[in-house]
Formats: C-alpha cells, sequence, structure tokens
C-alpha cells in the first residue's frame, strides 16, 4: 500500500504521551488512561454512548473536569486554540466553509492525495462538488496537514467503502507510526479495531473498560 | 414663522380619513381593522404625552431634566433590541450588551456633535439635544438588533463550521469571523442604503420637517447631511461593539462555543 511520508513539520516537536486523570464530563468517568506515543487506543460502545462527548473534552470543547496532559503540556495551561492545534479531533460529519477545497488547507498543495485515491487535482475543486466519501478523506488530510501531535478519531471511515478504508487506515497507521502519535480512535467495526488497535477499549456504564 | 397653525378639528379630518380606512378593511374582512384603530389611538397619545413631556423640559432646560430624558429614551431603545432577538443572550447579557453598546455610540457621537460642530449654548439645550439624540437612537438601535439578531442567529445554524474550526487549532476570532463581518455588514446595510437614496428616492423626514416650518432649503440640507453623517457613525460604531462584544460573549475563556448562552428560539415578530 503506497503512503505518503509525513512532513517535517509535523513532527518537530517530540512524540508525547496523551493522559487523562479523573476526566469527568457530564454522567461519564471519571476516567483515567494513558496513551502512549504511537500507541492507538480503539474505543467502541452503543451510540449515545459517550464516545464522541469524550473526544470532546479531550479537545476542550465542552466543560468538564479532570486533567488531560500531552507530555509535560497542560490543557488548562494553554490557550484553547494552542491546545487543539495539537490534539485535534477529526468530527464524524466533516464540515466545510469556503468554497474552493484548496482553500482550506494551510498550503497550496495537498499531500497524501494520491495515497487516499483522490485525483492530485482535488484542491482546485469546488467544495460542492465531493462526495461525502471524498470530504471525508479530504477532511483527513486537512486535519493532517496541520501537524497535530495527538489524533482522536471519530469514526473516520464511516462513510467510505473498503478500498477506501483500506487506504485511509494505511496512512493513519503510517503517519501514527512515523511521528508517534498518541491516537484514540473510534470505530464500530470489530474488523478494522482488529486491523488498527494497539489497546481496544468500550463504554460500561460510564466507564471505560478492556474490550473482552 | 410662517408654519400655518393646525387646530384640533382639522387633525380630527385626518382622523375620519383613517377610520374610513378602518371600516373599508373590515367590510373586506382584511383583519387589520383592529389594530389599524389601536395604533392610531397608540401615536396620538404617545405623541401628545411626548409633547407635553418636551414642552415641560424646553421650559426646565437644565442638565439633569435632560439627562433623565436621555436615559429613559436609552433604556426604552435597549428593551426594543431585546424585544427584536430571535435567540437573545441569556440573563443580564441580552438588555445589557444592546444598551451598552447604543449608549456608547450615540452618547458619544451626539455629544460630539453637539460640543464640536452645532455649539448650541449651553450645549444640552434640548431643542437640539433630544431630537439629535433620538434620531441617533432609533438608528443605532436598528442597526444593533439586525446586527445582534443576525450574530446569534448564524452562529446556531453554523455551529458545527465553527466548531470544525476550532477543532483545527483556529482561534475564536477565525472561527467565527466570518459570522461576524456579516453581522456587523447587516446592521451597517440599511443606513448606507438610507444615505444612498437620501433625497433622490425619500426626502429625509427631518429635513421636510425644517422645510415646512420655514427654514430655507439649504440650510435644512446642510443640517440633514449632518444628521445623516452622524447617524452612520453612530449605527456603525454601535453595531460593530455590539456585535464583537456578543461574539466574544458566545465563547468562554477556554475558546470554547458556548451556545447554552443563547436563549431558546422565539417567533419572529
Amino acid at each position: 500500500m503506497a503512503y505518503q511520508a509525513p512532513p517535517v513539520s509535523a513532527s518537530d516537536r517530540p512524540p508525547a504521551a496523551l493522559t487523562l486523570r479523573g476526566l469527568t464530563v457530564g454522567p461519564l468517568g471519571p476516567l483515567d488512561l494513558e496513551v502512549a506515543a504511537g500507541e492507538i487506543v480503539c474505543l467502541s460502545g452503543p451510540s449515545g454512548a459517550g464516545k464522541s462527548r469524550l473526544l470532546r473534552a479531550i479537545a476542550d470543547l465542552d466543560p468538564h473536569q479532570g486533567r488531560v496532559q500531552l507530555g509535560g503540556d497542560d490543557q488548562q495551561q494553554l490557550a484553547g486554540h494552542r491546545w487543539r492545534a495539537q490534539v485535534m479531533m477529526l468530527p464524524a460529519e466533516s464540515q466545510w466553509w469556503f468554497d474552493g477545497v484548496g482553500e482550506h488547507f494551510p498550503a497550496s498543495s495537498i499531500d497524501g492525495l494520491a495515497a487516499l485515491g483522490l485525483d492530485e487535482a482535488a484542491a482546485g475543486w469546488e467544495v460542492a462538488r465531493l462526495s461525502s466519501g471524498e470530504k471525508q478523506r479530504l477532511a483527513l488530510l486537512r486535519l493532517l496537514a496541520r501537524g497535530p501531535r495527538a489524533l482522536l478519531l471519530d469514526e473516520p471511515c464511516a462513510n467510505l467503502d473498503r478500498r477506501a478504508t483500506e487506504r485511509v487506515e494505511a496512512l493513519l497507521l503510517a503517519w501514527i507510526r512515523e511521528c508517534r502519535l498518541p491516537t484514540l480512535w473510534v470505530s464500530h467495526d470489530p474488523a478494522q479495531i482488529e486491523r488498527v488497535a494497539d489497546r481496544h477499549l468500550c463504554f460500561e456504564a460510564d466507564r471505560l473498560v478492556a474490550a473482552p | 414663522m410662517n408654519l400655518i397653525d393646525l387646530s384640533w378639528w382639522q387633525l380630527a379630518l385626518a382622523a375620519g380619513l383613517v377610520i374610513a380606512l378602518a371600516v373599508a378593511s373590515h367590510l373586506a374582512r382584511l383583519g387589520v381593522a383592529r389594530s389599524l384603530l389601536v395604533a392610531a389611538v397608540r401615536t396620538t397619545v404617545q405623541l401628545a404625552l411626548v409633547g407635553f413631556v418636551l414642552e415641560a423640559l424646553f421650559s426646565a432646560a437644565t442638565v439633569g431634566w435632560v439627562a433623565l430624558m436621555a436615559a429613559v429614551m436609552l433604556a426604552l431603545a435597549g428593551r426594543e433590541v431585546m424585544a427584536r432577538q430571535k435567540r437573545p443572550l441569556t440573563g443580564f447579557w441580552s438588555a445589557g450588551l444592546g444598551t451598552f453598546s447604543m449608549f456608547v455610540s450615540s452618547f458619544a457621537v451626539t455629544i460630539l456633535t453637539l460640543t464640536v460642530i452645532v455649539g448650541p449654548t449651553p450645549w444640552y439645550a434640548p431643542q437640539y439635544a433630544i431630537p439629535l439624540l433620538g434620531m441617533m437612537l432609533g438608528n443605532t438601535m436598528t442597526g444593533v438588533a439586525l446586527g445582534l439578531d443576525r450574530l446569534t442567529d448564524s452562529v446556531w445554524r453554523q455551529r458545527a463550521v465553527i466548531e470544525s474550526r476550532l477543532m483545527l487549532g483556529e482561534s475564536w476570532q477565525q472561527a467565527v469571523g466570518e459570522a461576524r463581518r456579516d453581522a456587523i455588514r447587516s446592521g451597517m446595510i440599511p443606513i448606507v442604503n438610507a444615505m444612498a437614496a437620501a433625497g433622490v428616492v425619500s426626502l429625509p423626514g427631518m429635513m421636510t420637517g425644517q422645510i415646512l416650518s420655514g427654514t430655507a432649503p439649504a440650510l435644512a440640507v446642510k443640517y440633514q447631511i449632518l444628521v445623516m453623517f452622524t447617524i452612520t457613525t453612530g449605527t456603525g460604531f454601535g453595531t460593530l461593539v455590539a456585535v464583537v462584544a456578543a461574539s466574544r460573549r458566545l465563547f468562554d475563556q477556554r475558546e470554547r462555543l458556548r451556545l447554552d448562552r443563547l436563549a431558546a428560539a422565539r417567533g419572529q415578530r
């Protein structure tokens, strides 16, 4: 499987672990979890269990209690946007606000198009013409282009066929291993979890437990 | 003064026309006859009361009474801004923010106009201060209300987009930037249009009034231009302050979008 090596800028800070201590959000928690640098922890559970809610709290998009740290950086010590520039969340449904695809990217060229089976001319496309699968893959490239240090992925392959799913998994695995990004990956697909997870946790009565 | 005096029986003739319209709309079952008559009575009573208040104010032209009148006008305008919001900010912020921004812009521009440009003696002479402030507040109120309504409504609708931008590490100013610019623009468009149409499509009310009361058209035109400029300045800065402050209020100190700071939608009037 072809993949593009991540740019150097993505790894100009040392790899770090993502740590949750006593994280409480709504009925969830308190949760303790350490995701090592380069480790992929898959989360599963029935819808409404609070998977997205947990990711949103880690990205500091919802009020919550408890500590979240990335290496030596404490979530509450950094300005909100600086924290989220490092701990990036990919929402299940991608959003686009400019007319052109390219305007959403920090650089004029987009890395990784071929690796995800997308046309190299995609930067010049209009958002209105994109299919939901194309949007989802481009949203992933848009996020990676900003060089995050930790990933919170909310069903990154939900709208994709098998072929595209394999490509996305390959790109993500290569990127996560190369940059040693701690990753939380929400998935409903047991086969996908089998393929990508170093650890698999599921929600049970508002707690996270190791999957059987 | 060559203004022809109006007596009460002459007004009664005009009132007869309104009653005729009410009868006609009742016969045509338009369902507006009742509200038409109520509005006509309100106009009569409210304007008559204001007439008494202004006459009293003009005879007792102390700075205290003028300030009290100005404060009452500001409070009423603040209440109106709040009433025009589809999704107002919760708590004190809804009325407070609109009133504060109108106070800052309308009062600053009115006082500047009175002391530096027109220069009546004393500077707070109610014949100048109250009409000027009234025109200023009326227009600033529209701008602030439109701007705030547009801001809260579009942030509500674009919630997913704004949060996506936050997730990518953008600051709250970047994430809400488009909505903020749109809101400020929509607050300023009515006054820009009014300036563009002045004299061509519409004869502004103040100029018409001055000409009717015998002022030379050239002087009335100068006053109208002055008022247009001051109104535009007041509306523009008022809208700017209100929208910027409200957009800040929609995010907390962690730069999270806090839509729980908006009240539930209510029907547009």
